[in-house]
C-alpha cells in the first residue's frame, strides 16, 4: 500500500506557540519555529514534512484552529 | 513509485481534509495559548454547521473567560450576567421553542454564582443545551479558587491549597444535576487529545440532536486546562489535568435517557 | 509603632481590616478588586487576630453572610465592584432595616451592566440615594488616596457601630490598583464583647435579641422609620467631611471626589498659571453630603464645575446646595475613561467662564 502523504498549512500569525499540536502529532512532524510571529509567539511548522500522513490530529487539538490539513489519496497503482 | 511528491502536489483543494469552520468570525481568539476554550468553541460551531442549524441557534455567553464567545461565534448570541445564563436561555427558549438554544459557561459561572439557575433550568427540563467548561479555577479574574478547585490545589484565594475543612469539597455539579429528572443527557468530556476531541464532538452533537427531539436538558461538561491560572505550560497542564482532574471528574456519559 | 509601606489601594483595605480588629470578611472575585480577598487569604488573619475570611459563591451570598455576622455584633466587611454591589442592594436594605453595622467597599468600574473594568464614579446615586428598597442611607466615604483607603476602613467601622448602620467606602479601580505610600495604624485587638443588642445566644438573664427588619404593623414601622430618619439627621449634623484646596481666593470652583479630585488638583494649577483663580472642594463624605459648605462657597465663587467620571450625578446635590444662585455644570468622561487635567480646565472655560 503506497505511503499516505499529507501536509498542513499553518496560519503562523494566529498560532500562539502552545505546542499542543506537536505533542499530538503521532509522526513528530511539527515543532516550534525559532522565528516568532508579530505577537512574539514561536509558531508551529512542519519540521519533518515527509512524515506527515494528514491524520488531522494536530488540527483537532489546536485551540486556535490555525491548521488546515491536506491528505493525498494514494493512487491505485 | 511516488518518491517525488512535493508539498505543492499535496496542498491542493481536492486533498483538503480539515479546515476552519466558516462559523468562526474573523476575530482572533482572546484565550491564553493552549486554552481548551478554543477547541470547545470550534466543536460547538462544527456541530451547528453540520446540523445546518446555525441560523436557528441562539447562544448565551456567561461572565468569565468565555464572556467574549459572541465575538468569535458567527451566530446570534446574548451575553448573560454572571451565573444567569440558564435563566436567560430559559427566557429565550420559552419564547422561541423551535430555536436551538445553548449556554456556554465556566465553573465559577455555572457552579458558584449560577448554582440556583443551573439547578432549576435542569429541574424544569428546559429543552436547551448547557456546555460547561470545568477548569477548576476563575480564569478571567486572575486565578481564584472555584467550586471545582481540587483539594490542596492552589489558587489566588487559596494560596496554600484548598482546605476542604474550611472551603468544602469540590462541587460535582454534573453528578448533582444528573439526579434531576429534567436532564436527559449528562456527560463529561475532555479535549486534550484527538480521541477525546472526537468523543466530545459526538457528545455535543447528541446534545443538540436531543434538543431537536425535545428530550429535555442536555448537559455537556468539558474538563479543560487553565494554563495561566494553574501557572503551567499547556502541555504540562494537560498532563496535570489527566493525573489530577480526571480522577475527581471521571470522563464519560453519566446519564442518557 | 506606625508602619510605612508601599501598597495597592486594594491591599491597604485588606491590611487595614486586619489591623482595625475586623472579625470577618466575606467576598467574591470581581475585577478590579480581587486583590482585597487575595491579600487576606495570603495573610491568613485567623492566625494574626482570629479574623475569618471566606470566599462566598456569589455577592448575594456574601452580603447575607455579612448580615449574619453583623447580627452577632461582629465587625464584618466585604468588598466588590459595581456589578457585585448591585447584587448586594437587597442585603444592604435589610442590614439598614435591621440597624446592623457593617462595611462594604465598592471599587467602582465602568457601567452599566457588565461594562468595563476601568475606573468610574457612576455608582454615586446607588451609593448615596440608596440602591435598595425603602427609606435608608448608607454612610458613604470617598477616599482619594491609598492612605485614605486604609484610614477609612477604621473610620468606617467606627461610624457603622456608632450609628448601627451600614457604611460604604466608594472608591474606584484607579485607587484600588494604584500603589502609594501608606502609614499603617497599629493593631487594634478584636473586641471580646458584643453590643447588648447582638444575637449571641439568649441567656436566662435577659430577653431575646432578635435581628429583623420585618414589621407587620405599619404604625410601628412608621415609628421605626421616624427613628431611622432621626439617626440620619444626626449623621448629617455630625459626620460631614470634606477638604478645601486653594478655595480662600477662588472665583471658580471644581467640586470632585476620589480620583477626579486628584486630577482636578492639576487642573487648579494649570488654571492659576493662566491667572484663573480656581479652587477645589473635595467631598469626603458623600452621605452625609456637605451641602452647607458648598452653599457658603457659592456666595463667594461665580461658577462651579462638578467633575465626575459619570454622566453627572453629584451635580444634582451641588445644585441642591447652591439653589441656582450661580451656574453649576458637569464635566466627566465615563464608561471607564478618565479625563486629563487640561480637558477639565478647558471645560471650565467653555461651560462656566465663557458660557
Amino acid at each position: 500500500m503506497a505511503k499516505i502523504r499529507g501536509a498542513v498549512v499553518i496560519n503562523t500569525e494566529r498560532c500562539k506557540g502552545c505546542e499542543l499540536c506537536s505533542v499530538a502529532c503521532p509522526q513528530k512532524v511539527l515543532s516550534m519555529n525559532e522565528n516568532v510571529n508579530s505577537k512574539g509567539y514561536h509558531f508551529a511548522y512542519m519540521a519533518v514534512p515527509d512524515s506527515c500522513t494528514g491524520c488531522e490530529s494536530c488540527a483537532l487539538v489546536c485551540p486556535d484552529t490555525v491548521i488546515t490539513v491536506y491528505r493525498m489519496k494514494p493512487k491505485k497503482d | 513509485m511516488e518518491e517525488n511528491i512535493t508539498l505543492e502536489d499535496i496542498i491542493r483543494p481536492e486533498n483538503l481534509v480539515f479546515q476552519k469552520t466558516k462559523l468562526f468570525t474573523e476575530k482572533p481568539l482572546s484565550y491564553c495559548p493552549g486554552c481548551g476554550h478554543g477547541v470547545i468553541h470550534r466543536l460547538v460551531l462544527e456541530v451547528l454547521e453540520e446540523m445546518g442549524i446555525s441560523e436557528q441557534t441562539i447562544g448565551v455567553a456567561p461572565v468569565g473567560c468565555s464572556v467574549l464567545a459572541y465575538e468569535f461565534m458567527d451566530i446570534d448570541m446574548q451575553q448573560a450576567a454572571h451565573g444567569r445564563a440558564p435563566a436567560v436561555a430559559t427566557g429565550i427558549k420559552r419564547v422561541f421553542p423551535e430555536k436551538f438554544v445553548f449556554t456556554y459557561q465556566g465553573d465559577g459561572d455555572l457552579a458558584a454564582i449560577g448554582t440556583a439557575e443551573t439547578i432549576h433550568a435542569c429541574n424544569r427540563g428546559e429543552n436547551i443545551t448547557i456546555i460547561f467548561v470545568n477548569n477548576g479555577i476563575y480564569g478571567m479574574t486572575g486565578g481564584q479558587m472555584a467550586p471545582t478547585t481540587l483539594p490542596g490545589m492552589r489558587a489566588s484565594t487559596c494560596p496554600y491549597g484548598r482546605d476542604v475543612k474550611s472551603m468544602g469539597h469540590p462541587l460535582k455539579i454534573t453528578e448533582l444535576i444528573a439526579q434531576l429528572p429534567g436532564t436527559s443527557f449528562v456527560t463529561r468530556q475532555a479535549v486534550h487529545t484527538p480521541g477525546n476531541v472526537r468523543k466530545a464532538k459526538k457528545a455535543i452533537l447528541k446534545a443538540f440532536q436531543n434538543q431537536k427531539e425535545k428530550k429535555g436538558l442536555s448537559f455537556v461538561e468539558v474538563v479543560s486546562n487553565c494554563n495561566s491560572g494553574w501557572k503551567v505550560s499547556p502541555v504540562q497542564a494537560n498532563k496535570w489535568m489527566v493525573e489530577n482532574m480526571f480522577p475527581f471528574y471521571p470522563l464519560g456519559d453519566i446519564k442518557d435517557v | 509603632m506606625k508602619e510605612l509601606r508601599l501598597m495597592k489601594g486594594n491591599e491597604a483595605i485588606a491590611e487595614a481590616a486586619i489591623r482595625c480588629g475586623a472579625d470577618a470578611y466575606f467576598g467574591y472575585p470581581i475585577t478590579p478588586q480581587s486583590e482585597v480577598m487575595e491579600y487576606l487569604m495570603a495573610e491568613r488573619p485567623e492566625q494574626r487576630t482570629g479574623m475569618v475570611v471566606l470566599q462566598a459563591e456569589s455577592e448575594v451570598a456574601s452580603i447575607n453572610m455579612i448580615y449574619g455576622a453583623a447580627g452577632c455584633g461582629k465587625k464584618a466587611m466585604t468588598s466588590s465592584s459595581s456589578p457585585g454591589i448591585s447584587l448586594m442592594q437587597e442585603g444592604l436594605s435589610y442590614i439598614a432595616g435591621a440597624e446592623l453595622p457593617c462595611l462594604v467597599v465598592n471599587v467602582v468600574r465602568g457601567g452599566p451592566g457588565l461594562g468595563t473594568i476601568q475606573p468610574s464614579q457612576a455608582d454615586y446615586f446607588q451609593a448615596t440615594k440608596g440602591g435598595g428598597h425603602g427609606d435608608y442611607h448608607l454612610i458613604v466615604l470617598a477616599p482619594a488616596s491609598v492612605q485614605e483607603m486604609c484610614d477609612f476602613v477604621k473610620d468606617g467601622f467606627d461610624l457603622a457601630f456608632q450609628y448601627r448602620n451600614p457604611v460604604m467606602i466608594l472608591t474606584d479601580g484607579a485607587i484600588g490598583q494604584m500603589m502609594e505610600k501608606v502609614e499603617l495604624f497599629e493593631q487594634i485587638p478584636r473586641s471580646e464583647t458584643q453590643p447588648e443588642w447582638a444575637c449571641v445566644g439568649k441567656p436566662a438573664t435577659r430577653g431575646r435579641s432578635i435581628i429583623t427588619s420585618l414589621e407587620l404593623d405599619p404604625n410601628r414601622q412608621e415609628q421605626f422609620n421616624l427613628k431611622l430618619q432621626k439617626k440620619y439627621r444626626e449623621i448629617e449634623a455630625k459626620e460631614v467631611r470634606y477638604e478645601k484646596i486653594q478655595c480662600d481666593d477662588a472665583e471658580y470652583l471644581f467640586v470632585a471626589y476620589g480620583t477626579s479630585s486628584r486630577i482636578c488638583q492639576k487642573s487648579v494649577q494649570l488654571a492659576r498659571e493662566k491667572g484663573i483663580k480656581v479652587g477645589l472642594f473635595r467631598p469626603i463624605s458623600l452621605y452625609p453630603f456637605p451641602y452647607e459648605a458648598i452653599e457658603s462657597l457659592s456666595k463667594q465663587v461665580k461658577g462651579i464645575l462638578s467633575v465626575e467620571m459619570s454622566a453627572g450625578q453629584m451635580i444634582e446635590d451641588i445644585r441642591l446646595a447652591v439653589h441656582d444662585r450661580i451656574k453649576v455644570q458637569h464635566y466627566g468622561r465615563f464608561g471607564g475613561m478618565m479625563p486629563v487635567p487640561s480637558e477639565i480646565l478647558q471645560q471650565l472655560e467653555t461651560q462656566i467662564i465663557g458660557g
